[in-house]
């Protein structure tokens, strides 16, 4: 069965037009990741299938039932935001009630759903404290418990990690992956972080414009990029674009390299002069100008390469993209 | 810790600034107190002298107990204070929820229309609110002075209130939208709370004029059941003779009730709820 069914879905805010025409599906016990640079409108997106706004047009299906014209508490849902938004004035127990207390759950299905979650999120030593009172982290997970314990048919998730420190992102992040699988519930995560999007996702949904620019597993779209902005939004460093013509004379296409791709070759086709390296220890990540095209080479490993000097990279032919004038491979 | 603040001469000019406003603002009501409890001759022999044993005297206040309707008097203003301030703030926090929250057409002009209040003084339609107060039958009633001094507060309480609306997380008013809370419980229940600062400062600046106000009740409420305090005490003013005894006692008695509510809300004025609510 499918969690849900966007079909058609359109959005506009007067006459800007934030979705167009967008179409998806979740199946059950899915974890999708809509990923896209700022004002893409991937949360307006996630606020549609909320509920928190309507949608201009289009269908939004949970569960297979129609629900555009169905209130948010109704839907089945729940939802975590980006800035916790936990309530100042209840306790963590009575922010994690609430819902259940308004749906008018008997006393022990209460009870037995938090003590549930606080034990799969760690939080039996702060169920009587007030929101104030804790972490950044540990507000997280009250807001992630909140989720839980209405046992929605579909989680909402909308940037959860951005308010966190590194250490702790990646932390919650797989915290939130090992969620996933005790729960096997069907969540969207809503991320601009293109890392969060690969390492979570088992299937990734990229916006840009308002558009879906390519749907798919992480590494189906990693290999098989379906144009020139899905290949250089995945992956980090980006991709590197430059005119083909620099190694094939008169060849009109963009060529695209991955960063990991490129490697020293003294008889490599690229000439490069280096304008800055990062050593990051287990990699080295040199930037370096070719002809007036600045480019990124990820190396393995440690090397003494300085700024300035000039050397040559090369690449395995199978491992190039090309892409004609309107970003779409060629 | 900021240096500015922990060097000794800082300190002391800072507070020297602050003891010295303190003075100022605190004369009148010394003088006002002191002179409450001494002769008549007293008082205009040494105004600033502290009472003793000769010139102490509570001749004041017996006239003003004596008077029967002193504590009508300070009933009515109570109520009329209460009241009013009740309904500022309801019905401002209400207006200003909907120009913050909902956006619908006309939303921006109807802002700049409830706040271009602020501008014109209510006083300049006495008249026409007088001639409406008579039409409707609601001269010398409590209700009377009510909805003018909720009209007059209005315009700023919504002006102030929808910038404070504007800053509440909208994540958590989604929250609440999602685990199924009413759109009234989100109002009361989340947002009432956390912009109680910005209630209690539009309290305070609407307190004072309302309970201090000779104007209206003087105008719409002259009857002896609806007088308010600042009216009554005009009884012991007369074109020739002043029993200042009872006028200085009369306010001192008019200055504890606006110290007690003022106490009550500059607490609230003390931050502290929103932290932890986002980020």
């Amino acid at each position: 069965m499918t969690a849900l069914t966007l079909t058609h879905v359109s959005k506009s805010f007067g006459a800007v037009d934030v979705l167009k025409d967008i179409s998806l599906s979740v199946e059950e016990g899915e974890f999708v990741v809509f990923v896209g640079p700022s004002g893409c409108g991937k949360s307006t997106l996630l606020r549609v299938i909320a509920g928190l706004e309507d949608a201009t047009a289009g269908e939004v299906r949970i569960g297979g039932d129609l629900v555009n014209r169905t209130p948010p508490s109704k839907r089945g849902i729940a939802m975590v935001f980006q800035s916790y938004a936990l309530y100042p004035h209840l306790n963590v127990r009575k922010n994690m009630t609430l819902a259940l207390r308004q749906e008018g759950q008997p006393k022990e299905v209460i009870e037995e759903r938090v003590a549930n979650a606080s034990r799969m999120l760690n939080l039996d030593p702060y169920l009587d404290r007030y929101p104030s009172e804790l972490s950044g982290g540990q507000r997280q997970r009250v807001a992630i418990g909140r989720a839980i314990v209405r046992q929605p048919k579909l989680f909402l998730f909308d940037e959860p990690l951005s308010n966190l420190d590194a250490a702790l992102r990646m932390n919650t992040r797989i915290e939130i992956a090992n969620l996933h699988r005790q729960l096997s519930a069907s969540m969207i995560y809503v991320t601009h972080d293109q890392t969060e999007a690969m390492t979570l996702a088992d299937k990734i949904v990229v916006l840009r414009d308002g558009r879906v620019e390519q749907i798919g597993t992480p590494m189906e779209l990693y290999n098989n990029p379906a144009n020139q902005f899905v290949a250089g939004f995945l992956g980090s460093p980006s991709m590197n674009f430059f005119p083909a013509g620099l190694v094939n004379e008169g060849d009109a296409r963009t060529m695209g390299i991955r960063p990991e791709d490129l490697f020293l070759s003294d008889t490599g086709p690229l000439g490069a002069r280096v304008v800055h390296v990062e050593h990051l220890g287990g990699d080295t990540n040199v930037i370096a100008d070719v002809q007036s095209h600045q480019i990124t080479a990820r190396l393995f490993g440690q090397h003494g390469i300085e700024t300035g000097q000039a050397l040559r990279l090369g690449f395995k032919p199978d491992k190039i993209y090309h892409f004609d004038a309107g970003g779409l491979p060629a | 810790m900021n240096k500015a603040r922990t060097n000794p001469a800082n300190t002391i000019a800072m507070h020297g600034a602050l003891i010295a406003y303190t003075l100022i603002a605190l004369f009148p009501v010394f003088v006002i107190l002191v002179n409450s409890f001494k002769t008549r001759k007293a008082i205009f022999r040494e105004p600033l002298a502290l009472p003793d044993a000769d010139s102490f005297s509570l001749s004041g206040y017996q006239t003003v107990l004596k008077q029967g309707d002193f504590f009508l008097y300070f009933q009515n203003s109570m109520i009329v204070t209460l009241a009013s301030l009740f309904f500022i703030l309801l019905f401002g926090a209400m207006a200003a929820y909907a120009l913050s929250e909902y956006r619908f057409r006309g939303g921006k002009f109807l802002g700049l229309y409830l706040a271009l209040g602020i501008m014109i003084p209510i006083r300049i339609g006495t008249v026409a609110i007088l001639e409406m107060m008579v039409a409707t039958g609601l001269v010398n009633t409590h209700w009377a002075l009510i909805l003018v001094y909720t009209a007059q507060g209005l315009p700023l309480a919504v002006f102030i209130l929808t910038e404070f609306m504007r800053q509440v997380s909208d994540d958590l008013k989604n929250a609440g939208r999602i685990d199924g809370l009413s759109e009234y419980t989100i109002f009361f229940r989340l947002v009432l709370p956390l912009v109680r600062p910005a209630m209690a400062t539009v309290a305070v600046f609407n307190m004072i004029p309302i309970w201090n106000d000779l104007w209206f009740p003087l105008i719409l409420a002259p009857a002896e059941a609806t007088k308010t305090l600042t009216l009554g005490s005009q009884v012991f003013i007369g074109q020739f003779v002043t029993d200042w005894n009872a006028v200085l006692s009369a306010l001192s008695f008019a200055i504890l009730p606006v110290l007690v509510l003022y106490v009550i809300f500059s607490r609230q004025l003390i931050r502290g709820i929103t932290s932890g609510a986002v980020k």
